[in-house]
């Protein structure tokens, strides 16, 4: 490689030979060197309070909500659905609200996705009937004729699977999503509850859980204002079967929930008012 | 340049073991790519079998060809240039080889989980943490390897391509290692470590520096050893290649907030992303000036060379996508862009266009190299250009196309400020592009399985001795 090196030697200065005829010198700057901008970027947004401004309204999912989670993580839906509303008129119209940093907080892992084959889902929470999802989970072109979504009929055909989901609160736990020891041992109570196959006897029990406003964080403990009254939970038979829990009564109530814990407020500029211009531009 | 030092006997061994599974990795990758692009645009394909249906069969396409492929070729390609440029054998063989196995297993081990369903959902970073651990494990032993073999060196300098390969090595290792952070629920589950904005960041840090590092800077020391040794010219700059080195290697690292405009990460974060974007320009081009330029004196070769037309062709795919990236990288673009087949299309125009074309050219230079032989039919290195050409641009214009018209319809506003089309419209407008996409990724596939052919063909000819060994001047 003698061709190479014509002209070669000192750059501006530098003594580029001596860089590149010595491996650990080369070795030690290129590692230094790519480290930079990572660290720069992602690390100061665990430290600034204001790259994630909190607001009230906030909860961890239920553990039949994450087991649905699980099931959209594991049918690969986030390829295709996002969940991150962008500030647009447009976007606004059709999906509502932009979604704020706080609303997935507690998401392990983020399901913001990058491409919208469908719609984005971030709040789609509400929005259609229980109905209209089994329906369209089934046989999506049955509902939505241009649809390219694929069949997933199955989901109701298959029980859902609990053996992991204290396993799964453990090591939310582990990590700051505040599930309490108490949330954890009654994990399958609140899934029999919420997806209404114990005739409404742990509802209340569930309610209280999940409908808290008291939450603790890393620590501190937070407790939402007197006003401010929490998102009520959905529960029923959500695939309209209260005799078992399937993943179809998992998936549903994932997405029944999405993008309805925060109760924006009429006039307030989320963009510029609410969080300062540290927030957004 | 023999006359240097005396030059090792080389481990061709464990180049030719890489450069036969690229071939078949790409045949496989290039399958399943057509296959869910079909299923895009004509959804009875998914046949109703959670196996095979678009959400589980996307990440196995994504990682076979850039894991897969990919991997493969740079770990041959990788071990050729390393040996060719220090004139040294490979160092460690026993640990080189547990770098290709642990690799191989690793592809072989998510062909089996993603289908079942078995997802990080971190896109580019799928299987499971299991598996991450064999793949970090395999890259290690190539670092060791790689640069054990660059200490042996007979000559005192480095070459530059050998700078950009471990450029990649350390920055993949970062990267690969920082997001792939999780909390195992069993083996077929676990939890990111970082939950929402971080999640989100640290993905994306990973995603475009994948890109960047494994798809960019190895590529470009492939082609700073390839392009030159096949034109037999003398890279065009010294200098260029100096200034173009450090400054991908430090501008690079900080474009992947680009991913995440207008979403609820800071502000100040996704500028700095824009900002660093546009500048990723200089240092782009730069590598593919100096690519191109090399040709001068040499230009000829591509009316007469198949191998060095992949190569010249793969750098004008390198510097169009580089042009485009950097402009979806600004805010006012990727509002439009991000979310539609736009993202799809220009990861492609980088992906068919540059790193295939770039590695197909690799290659075939090395299978001749190799086995001193001719290709068993140079017509079919033809054809393969051709066929790979035609599939990547229908597939990439199909997807501007899609791209756009998708960013167009979903902000379009009647003139009562009403929305003019529902999201379902815009999902019918996309089937033609669809099917468009699906013919051109078939015909990439068309391409692999002609290249595996030849392949084979000339192998089976070296053996019988049916082969037409290289010119002198072809073996220099």
């Amino acid at each position: 490689m003698s061709e190479y090196k014509k002209g070669g030697g000192m750059i501006r200065g530098i003594p580029h030979d001596t860089i590149e005829s010595n491996l650990p010198i080369l070795a030690v700057f290129v590692a230094i060197l790519v480290a930079v901008g990572g660290i720069v970027e992602i690390v100061p947004a665990f430290y600034l309070e204001d790259a994630e401004p909190k607001v009230e309204g906030v909860r961890p999912l239920t553990p039949l909500e994450l087991e649905g989670f699980a099931i959209f993580r594991r049918e690969g839906c986030f390829l295709c659905h996002a969940q991150m509303i962008r500030p647009f008129r447009d976007e606004k119209e059709r999906y509502g609200h932009f979604s704020l940093a706080a609303e997935s907080q507690f998401d392990h892992n983020y399901a913001w996705g990058s491409k919208r084959t469908g719609p984005d889902l971030a709040r789609v929470g509400g929005k259609y009937t229980d109905d209209w999802h089994i329906q369209h989970l089934r046989y999506p072109r049955s509902v939505v004729p241009e649809s390219v979504m694929p069949n997933f009929f199955f989901l109701e055909e298959h029980p859902l699977d609990t053996s992991r989901t204290k396993r799964r609160m453990e090591v939310l736990a582990s990590m700051n999503v505040p599930y309490s020891a108490d949330d954890i041992a009654n994990y399958e109570a609140d899934i029999k509850a919420q997806a209404g196959v114990d005739d409404g006897e742990g509802e209340d029990a569930l309610r209280a859980r999940y409908e808290r406003k008291t939450w603790e964080i890393d620590g501190v403990v937070t407790t939402w204002s007197d006003s401010f009254e929490p998102t009520p939970l959905d529960v029923r038979a959500f695939d309209g079967d209260a005799s078992d829990v399937t993943e179809m009564d998992a998936l549903i109530a994932y997405l029944q929930q999405l993008g309805t814990h925060i109760h924006f407020e009429e006039g307030v500029d989320y963009y510029h008012d609410k969080f300062g211009h540290a927030y957004r531009e | 340049m023999s006359s240097i030092a005396e030059k090792d006997e080389y481990n061709y061994d464990i180049v030719k073991f890489c450069v036969i599974t690229g071939i078949m990795m790409g045949v496989v990758g290039t399958a399943v790519g057509t296959w869910i692009a079909s299923e895009l645009a004509f959804p009875f394909l998914n046949f109703d079998t959670a196996e095979i249906s678009f959400g589980r069969l996307r990440p196995v396409h994504t990682n076979t060809v850039i894991f897969g492929f990919g991997g493969f070729l740079l770990y041959g390609a990788g071990f050729y240039m390393v040996q060719h440029a220090t004139h040294a054998r490979v160092a460690f063989e026993k640990i080189a080889w547990t770098a290709v196995f642990l690799w191989l297993f690793s592809v072989f081990a998510f062909w089996i989980t993603l289908p079942m369903g078995m997802t990080q959902s971190k896109e580019y970073h799928e299987p499971e943490w299991w598996i991450d651990i064999m793949m970090a494990t395999s890259w290690t032993c190539m670092t060791i390897s790689y640069l054990g073999t660059i200490a042996r060196r007979k000559m005192s300098h480095i070459y530059v391509g050998l700078w950009f390969f471990m450029t990649m090595l350390f920055m993949v290792t970062y990267i690969f290692v920082f997001n792939g952070m999780c909390i195992p629920v069993d083996f077929t589950f676990s939890y990111s470590a970082y939950a929402g904005i971080h999640d989100a960041m640290t993905q994306w840090w990973w995603g475009h520096n994948a890109v960047g590092f494994f798809l960019t800077a190895g590529f470009i020391g492939v082609m700073y050893y390839f392009v030159p040794k096949h034109a037999n010219r003398p890279i065009y700059s010294y200098r260029l290649s100096v200034l173009h080195f450090w400054s991908l290697t430090f501008l690079y690292v900080w474009v992947g907030a680009h991913h995440l405009h207008y979403t609820a990460i800071p502000d100040w974060t996704l500028s700095l992303g824009a900002g660093m974007s546009i500048a990723l320009i200089f240092p782009s081009w730069g590598g593919m000036i100096n690519g191109m330029m090399t040709m001068s004196g040499a230009w000829d070769k591509i009316r007469t060379d198949p191998i060095m037309r992949f190569m010249v062709v793969a750098l004008a795919f390198y510097g169009m996508s580089t042009f485009e990236g950097p402009l979806m990288g600004t805010k006012s673009v990727n509002a439009l862009s991000h979310y539609t087949d736009w993202t799809v299309g220009h990861v492609h125009s980088g992906a068919l266009g540059w790193n295939a074309m770039i590695s197909i050219g690799a290659m075939y230079h090395m299978i001749t190299r190799m086995w001193n032989t001719e290709m068993w039919s140079a017509k079919l290195v033809n054809i393969h250009f051709w066929v790979h050409l035609t599939g990547a641009i229908f597939y990439i214009t199909a997807m501007w196309g899609s791209g756009v018209l998708q960013g167009l319809m979903w902000r379009a506003f009647d003139e009562y400020g009403n929305l003019v089309y529902t999201f379902a419209d815009s999902v019918a407008a996309m089937h033609p592009f669809y099917a468009l996409r699906a013919t051109g990724g078939f015909l990439v596939f068309c391409g692999f399985c002609i290249m595996l052919f030849n392949t084979l063909k000339t192998v089976s000819a070296v053996k019988a001795g049916t082969n037409v060994t290289l010119t002198a001047e072809a073996q220099a």
